[in-house]
């Protein structure tokens, strides 16, 4: 049995803004992800893009005080020098078309070969409601995901299938979550760091979809 | 002489009929043309198609029209209210569980895609988006060079009800930050582009440069004095 802590919400927000590089574009989806947006490395020029055609975003206050600046989450966000504004064919030939860099999403479940669940629960009686998702998922160059290794059930959240609704098909690069990193390869699930005390039986009893490690697997840490 | 400007938000939306296909601009609280939809809900018209990004935002406008029962058709990417603790989409959320309304949901930039698409006068597209997905069933999909595509239809609207910052009496247009959002594709798609400005101001002095519709584009614009 390993003793090991789970990164908080903020570690795992921290440790993904740490590995986003020097002048990419980067789109966050809602939720978990809009928490990079105030925690981006200092000395690096990282430009943030929100659906609703912003190019440039920053971080704003608790409450709304101008609504024609917030993000997709409808949260109030700032303009950083350099910042554009465009509509929304321009701000989705973006995301569609290979022009941002990374996106990090918030994910249900992920499966082994890329498959993406992150817009509909199947819950009986749902609204559904899929935004900019599935635009996301397969015009982004690049997908992380972002979430808990397990539901609150413990139920495992990286599977061999999804069982939910699909967003995407094998669309995610690599998965972050509050006990490990993962990449999604040609050849399988590959682990490349762990949580500190956390072995690789454990890690596999809570993943759903066989694991491979990374002979130089690191601790994962903020 | 081309003069746009109506003097009334009456006057702008007197002629929507019944079963017309009503593009609305606005994602979350911004771009929203509130007054118009309000002058819509006491013009009248019913059996709407309403395309819009969300499920209405806030007990006016858009959802009192679905509480009065005059949309039949909402097409949508996000119906749900975003934030739980603040219900936007309450009153839609009532009347799809109540069986009163029909609801596509659509891939935010594919709605955009498909509007676009009618505008420039194009036909069905092949779009990557949702293929392999439930969102994909009973449309029509192929494999082209290995990867699967999805045919979308184009979607244009006989009217569209957009909020912008100022026009002129051509009805050219400038917006305000994310305010803009499905402002320009949604006046292009629509046969009747119906706009609410903050300021309607003289010929020319909207520089050229900084003109982000083209009034051809725009049918009516009318100057809402404090949008909501």
């Amino acid at each position: 049995m390993s003793d090991y802590t789970p990164l908080s919400r903020e570690q795992l927000a921290q440790r993904i803004a740490d590995d986003l590089p020097d002048g990419s574009y980067v789109n966050l989806g809602i939720g978990m992800p809009t928490r990079l947006a105030r925690c981006l490395p200092k000395g690096r020029e990282i430009i943030l893009h929100s659906e609703n055609g912003i190019l440039g975003m920053g971080p704003g206050g608790d409450e709304i005080t101008d609504a024609d600046l917030i993000n997709a989450s409808k949260e109030q966000i700032s303009l950083i020098p350099g910042a554009s504004i465009c509509d929304h064919v321009v701000s989705f030939t973006m995301m569609r078309g290979g022009h941002i860099d990374i996106t990090v999403l918030g994910a249900y479940q992920v499966s082994a070969d890329g498959d993406l669940a992150n817009w509909d629960t199947g819950t009986p009686g749902a609204i559904p409601a899929v935004g900019g998702a599935m635009d996301l998922a397969v015009g982004a160059k690049q997908v992380w995901v972002m979430m808990e290794h397990t539901s609150k059930k413990r139920e495992p959240k990286v599977v061999e299938r999804c069982t939910l609704p699909l967003t995407g098909s094998k669309v995610v690069d690599r998965i972050y979550s509050d006990l490990a990193r993962i990449d999604v390869t040609p050849h399988g699930l590959v682990v490349r760091a762990m949580v500190e005390g956390l072995d690789a039986d454990t890690l596999q009893e809570l993943t759903a979809a066989p694991l491979r490690f990374d002979p130089q697997v690191t601790v994962l840490r903020v | 002489m081309l003069d746009k400007t109506v003097a009334t938000l009456a006057d702008a939306v007197k002629d929507v009929p019944d079963g017309a296909t009503l593009l609305v601009g606005g994602f979350g609280a911004s771009g929203i043309p509130t007054e118009l939809l309000c002058a819509l809900l006491d013009q009248g018209a019913r059996e709407l198609t309403v395309v819009n990004n969300n499920g209405g935002n806030g007990p006016i406008g858009l959802s009192q029209l679905f509480l009065a029962g005059r949309v039949r058709k909402l097409i949508c990417s996000f119906a749900r209210s975003a934030n739980p603790a603040q219900p936007s989409a309450a009153a839609f959320a009532e009347v799809y569980r109540a069986g009163k309304i029909e609801l596509e949901c659509v891939p935010q930039g594919i709605m955009v895609e498909r509007m676009r698409a009618a505008a420039a006068g194009l036909g069905p597209f092949f779009s990557p988006v949702s293929y392999g997905s439930k969102l994909a069933d009973g449309k029509e999909t192929r494999v082209i060079d290995g990867k699967g595509y999805v045919l979308e239809q184009p979607l244009p609207g006989d009217y569209a009800f957009v909020k912008a910052l100022e026009a002129d009496r051509w009805g050219n247009l400038s917006y305000r930050y994310a305010g803009r959002n499905f402002g320009p594709v949604m006046c292009m798609a629509a046969q009747t582009a119906v706009v609410q400005v903050d300021r309607i101001v003289p010929l020319g002095s909207i520089p050229p440069d900084h003109v982000m519709t083209p009034g051809i584009f725009v049918k009516r614009v009318v100057q809402v004095e404090r949008s909501r």
